[in-house]
């Protein structure tokens, strides 16, 4: 293991922070549930995953061109994140939220097994019109696919923050989660804002599959491994903090591409894991803590 | 109906309530020594199976029904056991010490975690325990010159005090002692100070912390515990199954595990056999199904998580109680038959409010 030289270095994080996007972009789907209703998301990479393939769909079998596939990926997953909500989770408001926690679970289950049932279980490739060839700097090779990830990201935090701090309902969004009686007592139609939000958040794992198909090959499992990183990234940010999920997810990006570098491949995955343990041992309440209080 | 008066103490610690439940689990015991003798090879395997899923379900039982505190990778600690229990087995310790050691082991590693448990809750735990369950798999396929990595590793036939055990009929007793042994022992603990503070803590950390009730040490013991549990079953199960692979041991066991728990019932000792009984007749009952089902549908792959998972929601929206529940409420519809209201299992329904301080 020699000195790594300064192009690589560069070219490590570059590829790291845009993972790192990916996994934030992710986390921020159920962070934005966990904010709104303290439900736990198990399912949203598998929902992500789901995105991916009706992209996919949408350009090989439909022939659609590029822009409107966005457009309509978004939709259809809005579409797709009301439809869960008034299936399965209206059911469970109410419920402890371990029980929430195992539904997701099963829900990721059954998205991952019909996903193999109509899809295949090949892998599938996804291109689009920013997939040419790469911007070379120097001895940095830049892909456009990881400088749109990381100005996607970018984009949407800020657009989500302003909209849960400024605008009306994202003041409803707030209110309803700290508390849902209360909430309701003053006007708020609480049910519907969890409907919306959910809405949100599956147009946000769609936008994130949009974003990963061009990088990654497509297949039913990339859900469920991409959703534990992304889990693993909210908790190392702060679980229940936008930003926290952000810089979680490009911390964690960061640290898998150097290990995974510096070591064989194969163990850039396990070092994540490693890496959330020892910030569970030392720092459990993740780099930006929301203050908890406990009741009885 | 029947109304069960107690006048004393020792009535009321009683593992039976009244003679009737005397003779039916006697009964069982009965019918399950003499099964093996009237039983084809494959049903007593399955039987085996069946007794390594309980005791693997009655350490996790412990964890997440009675301390509230959700593993979601106790396939690690099945794994521990495993191959600590081969390779030790295989160095030439005696076959009882060293599934003893096995369950030690991964006792104490399962401490660790415990220790670890005491700042998490919740999705916290859930994570880290996956995180934990994902290094140990990883772990298993590195050290090759231990586990022999994804070549896998080959179990040697069990011998207790010079007599093989390898047999079908004679493993089959061997789990059957070891699952009344510890089921036995979960119940005791369960009515000791120990599992009450378990309890208390599942019910309310901060209520059971002013009673008196030391946090560490009961979520510690917890998970050591179930940690235990769950490594004798994958002692246990390293000789059924004779090969081990880092394969045999991923996310899904876990999950498997999880909806033993689940579905059998949360918080209850019969919930556990219950939930055995639905993972191991389960595939079965699919591989039955897929005869009848049309082919283009039948042949594919994930039928099996499909309806593992489906089964999940289901039960999880309209029966959260499990399959335990379910019973007692049939139960006490025909025990109370007239006067059965429907308002007896009415399920509570809370409204939310956030912990967390804006």
């Amino acid at each position: 293991m020699d000195f790594i030289s300064l192009g690589t270095f560069v070219q490590l994080l570059v590829t790291g922070i845009s993972h790192g996007c990916l996994y934030g972009l992710v986390a921020l789907g159920f962070v934005l549930i966990y904010k709104a209703t303290e439900m736990v998301n198990f399912a949203q990479g598998d929902i992500m995953m789901w995105g991916a393939f009706i992209a996919f769909t949408l350009t090989s079998e439909f022939g659609f061109a590029y822009l409107p596939v966005v457009f309509l990926t978004i939709f259809v997953m809005a579409f797709f994140g009301l439809l869960l909500e008034r299936t399965i989770i209206r059911p469970m408001i109410g419920e402890p939220p371990f029980a929430v926690l195992m539904l997701t679970i099963g829900l990721g289950f059954v998205l991952r097994a019909v996903a193999g049932m109509l899809w295949g279980h090949d892998e599938k490739e996804f291109d689009t019109p920013y997939s040419i060839d790469p911007l070379v700097i120097g001895q940095v090779t830049l892909d456009y696919e990881q400088l749109v990830v990381v100005g996607c990201t970018i984009v949407l935090c800020l657009g989500l923050y302003v909209f849960l701090r400024f605008t009306r309902f994202g003041v409803a969004m707030q209110a309803a989660s700290q508390n849902q009686l209360a909430a309701a007592y003053v006007g708020i139609p609480v049910k519907r804002v969890v409907a919306i939000t959910w809405c949100l958040s599956t147009a946000i794992a769609g936008v994130a599959a949009l974003l990963v198909a061009p990088l990654q090959l497509i297949y039913p499992g990339i859900g469920f491994i991409i959703g534990i990183k992304a889990f693993v990234a909210a908790i190392v940010g702060g679980f229940g903090s936008l930003a926290g999920a952000l810089i979680g997810g490009i911390c964690i990006g960061i640290v898998e591409q150097f290990v995974g570098y510096m070591f064989a491949g194969a163990y850039g995955e396990t070092s994540v894991y490693v890496l959330l343990l020892l910030m569970l041992f030392i720092r459990p309440q993740g780099l930006i803590a929301t203050l908890q209080r406990k009741k009885v | 109906m029947r109304f069960v008066l107690k006048t004393n103490y020792a009535q009321d610690v009683n593992l039976f309530l009244h003679n009737g439940q005397r003779f039916w689990y006697g009964l069982l015991i009965g019918a399950l020594l003499l099964a093996p003798f009237f039983l084809e090879n494959f049903y007593i395997g399955e039987l085996t199976y069946l007794f390594i899923w309980v005791i693997a379900g009655a350490g996790l039982m412990l964890l997440i029904g009675y301390t509230g505190l959700v593993s979601m990778g106790h396939a690690a600690f099945m794994a521990i056991g495993a191959y600590a229990h081969a390779v030790l087995f295989k160095l030439g310790i005696p076959f009882v010490p060293s599934l003893l050691m096995a369950a030690l082991i991964s006792g104490f590693l399962g401490a660790i975690i415990g220790v670890a448990a005491l700042r998490m809750t919740g999705i916290y735990l859930a994570v880290a325990t996956i995180s934990f369950a994902f290094i140990i798999e990883k772990v298993i396929s590195a050290w090759r010159p231990v586990t022999g990595g994804h070549r896998g590793f080959v179990v040697p036939e069990p011998v207790m005090f010079g007599v093989d055990f390898g047999s079908d009929i004679v493993f089959y007793f061997l789990c059957l002692v070891i699952v009344i042994a510890v089921i036995l022992l979960v119940m005791n603990l369960l009515r000791s100070p120990i599992g009450r503070a378990m309890v208390a803590v599942r019910d309310s950390e901060i209520s059971a912390q002013a009673m008196g009730v030391n946090l560490l040490q009961t979520k510690t013991l917890a998970f050591t515990l179930s940690a235990a549990f769950t490594g004798l079953a994958g002692a246990l199960y390293a000789h059924k199954i004779g090969m081990l692979f880092p394969e045999n041991f991923t996310i899904i066991l876990s999950i498997k595990l999880l909806m033993l728990v689940v579905v059998g019932g949360l918080g209850s000792v019969h919930g556990i056999v219950f939930g055995a009984m639905f993972i191991s007749i389960l595939p079965q009952v699919i591989a039955i199904l897929r005869d009848f089902l049309p082919a283009w549908f039948a042949q594919r792959r994930g039928l099996e998580p499909l309806v593992f998972g489906s089964i999940l929601l289901f039960f999880l929206i309209y029966e959260p109680l499990g399959l335990y529940g379910r019973w007692v409420k049939i139960r006490s519809y025909f025990t109370q038959f007239p006067l059965i209201r429907k308002s007896t299992f009415k399920r509570q329904k809370s409204y939310l409010r956030t912990e967390r301080v804006h």
